[in-house]
């Protein structure tokens, strides 16, 4: 079909055109869509700016023939589900929440509250994600910048252990690589690109220089670009060995391109090191990243470095800014003792799970059914659990309690924070029959504080009354 | 062998048709293999192998990677339902599972 014609079509159609729209499927949170819109059919026809998997996520977000929530697989009404998960939630002894980094910020601050009430546990993805770098910029702090100071001053921009070609396709064009900025008015032309990974991916495409060292043996790396930096020899046998070993055999990559990597890092005029799951779900986990934050710290004794961790979901960000402002830890955080206390290793979910301490699960737009660890699925699929979630997954078939709800960015509106934590409005292309999780999430939230305060004030109509009077929501 | 699950755009696009839908599990079911590590192991693309480790096991099929992509030893993966079989769950004090650094060992699997 011409373009005309297909304009054509367009015209007798009940189309609207969403500028300005954002896309959620990763952690870019492109705020750049021209969503072309069938109202009729309810469905995104076109996503103009969108990367590939942008396109798909747009595309494939129509509206399910499905029961908005169901009890053991049975269709009931949303209020009856609601009570259910209430009542689940407040008799447990360890409940969880877990998830939040496919919603909005507005439905994450209610996810908290509940977790509070309730007197649980409440984490995110980021703990199978950058949680090794939370604990990190804890231990070592954290030179950071906007994605928009990298797009206008970068010149050597490197990417570490990660894969955004794939990942994050749009990264590299809007962000760091090819635009022309205040300072890089050539784009490309202005920067070096370094990729460091163990596989040669997609993204070596737009490497200027590709290093490939040995599985696990970043923090090593790191350590000795460290030393590299601050002008250390690394051994007495003029820099050929490292502890004892000669660096090239144990890392896999040569001291000359190190010493000519720590060069470049010390001679440009603005550096930033974006780093992936390449660095926190291997060997060493957030000592690697420590390692890293630690380079670009001593790197601004000789000029201006950055470190970015290059985050997943759309909003993952999010749920680290919403977990930290309200209870002072970004993730892996317990109630019981009625105020927040952070351990991870502990109260992280693939711990909860694994160790059996959870007996109930709140899950919220995500999927640890299917890629969490064998023996976390065992025992989730061991407990009531509770999925809001916009898609059926391998999580939301083992629901006691299932709500399907509308996807975040296309049917509702609210904010997600990029992966440089600047927050960005969402703007819905079309309606969805189905709830969002901010309705549904503030519904069990005040039903689970009603029960919460009867478990305080029991029995009779003066506990009614006392519940009412202290029960604001 | 050194497995490392990933992310991969196939795996992306596919995960918006639905995890529970037949793409999904297609992308998340194939792995990818050194060349010269298949021939020594007498494999072609689509032949089924067993991973397995202390773990669990699963099977998979395989596609030939050229060597100066993917080092001897390795194998690739998109993250999914088979990989999580061979995941270990302690996180050492962490929350993170050593999601990208699973030993398993490889064997060819018989029609």
């Amino acid at each position: 079909m011409t373009e005309e014609a297909n304009k054509k079509v367009e015209e007798n159609k009940n189309m609207k055109i969403v500028e300005n729209a954002t896309c959620t499927f990763c952690g870019c949170v492109c705020d750049d869509m021209e969503l072309h819109v069938d109202l009729d059919e309810k469905r995104i026809t076109k996503a103009k700016n969108a990367c590939v998997l942008g396109r798909a996520w747009f595309a494939e977000h129509t509206i399910e023939d499905a029961p908005a929530a169901m009890i053991d697989g049975k269709e009931v009404t949303i209020e009856e589900a609601v009570e259910e998960a209430a009542q689940t939630l407040v008799k447990a002894k360890f409940p969880i929440t877990y998830g939040l980094s496919d919603t909005t910020s507005e439905a994450q601050r209610h996810a908290v509250a509940i977790t509070d009430y309730i007197k649980g546990n409440i984490d995110t993805t980021t703990s199978v994600c950058h949680g090794p770098s939370g604990l990190a910029f804890q231990s070592v702090g954290e030179s950071t910048s906007t994605l928009g100071e990298v797009k206008n001053r970068a010149d050597l921009v490197i990417y570490w252990g990660g894969n955004p070609a794939e990942s994050h396709p749009r990264h590299f064009g809007r962000y760091a690589v090819t635009p022309k900025g205040m300072f890089t008015p050539n784009g490309k032309k202005d920067r070096t690109v370094v990729l460091v990974d163990v596989r040669k991916t997609k993204s070596a495409g737009v490497a200027d220089i590709l290093i490939r060292p040995k599985p696990g043996k970043d923090f090593e790396i790191l350590w000795a670009l460290r030393a590299l930096v601050k002008g250390n020899k690394l051994s007495a046998n003029e820099g050929e060995w490292f502890w004892g070993v000669n660096i090239e055999e144990e890392t896999g990559v040569p001291l000359e391109t190190l010493t000519d990597l720590a060069e470049r890092m010390k001679k440009c005029r603005y550096g930033v090191l974006f780093f992936g799951m390449g660095l926190t779900m291997t060997r060493g986990r957030h000592f690697n990243s420590g390692a890293l934050l630690a380079l670009a710290t001593d790197l601004n004794k000789y000029t201006h470095f950055v470190a970015k961790p290059v985050r997943g979901h759309g909003n993952v960000t999010g749920a680290d800014n919403v977990v930290s402002w309200q209870t002072g830890y970004p993730f892996g955080v317990n109630f019981s003792r009625g105020y927040p206390r952070f351990n991870p290793g502990e109260f992280t979910t693939v711990d909860t799970l694994s160790n059996g301490d959870a007996d109930t699960a709140l899950i919220i737009a995500s999927d640890p059914a299917s890629n969490f660890p064998k023996k976390a699925i065992e025992h989730l699929k061991n407990i009531p659990v509770i999925t809001l979630d916009a898609k059926s997954t391998e999580t939301t078939k083992l629901a006691h309690v299932a709500f399907k709800t509308a996807t975040y960015g296309i049917n509702t509106g609210g904010t997600v924070y990029r992966m440089d934590d600047v927050s960005i409005p969402l703007r819905p292309a079309f309606e969805s029959p189905f709830p969002d999780d901010e309705t549904i999430l503030k519904k069990i939230k005040k039903r689970v504080h009603e029960l919460a305060l009867k478990k305080i004030y029991p029995g009779g109509a003066s506990g009614e009354a006392k519940v009412a009077a202290v029960n604001p929501l | 062998m050194m497995l490392i699950p990933g992310r991969s755009s196939k795996q992306g696009t596919s995960l918006n048709q639905g995890k529970l839908k037949e793409e999904y599990q297609k992308v998340t079911s194939t792995l990818e293999m050194n060349k010269d590590d298949m021939d020594k192991m007498g494999l072609i693309d689509g032949d089924k192998v067993r991973l397995s480790n202390e773990i669990g096991e699963t099977v998979v099929s395989c596609i030939g990677k050229k060597p100066e992509d993917l080092s001897e030893g390795m194998l690739f993966i998109p993250y999914g339902p088979p990989s999580s079989q061979l995941m270990a769950s302690d996180t050492a004090g962490s929350g993170m599972p050593l999601s990208k650094h699973i030993i398993v060992e490889v064997e060819k699997v018989k029609n």
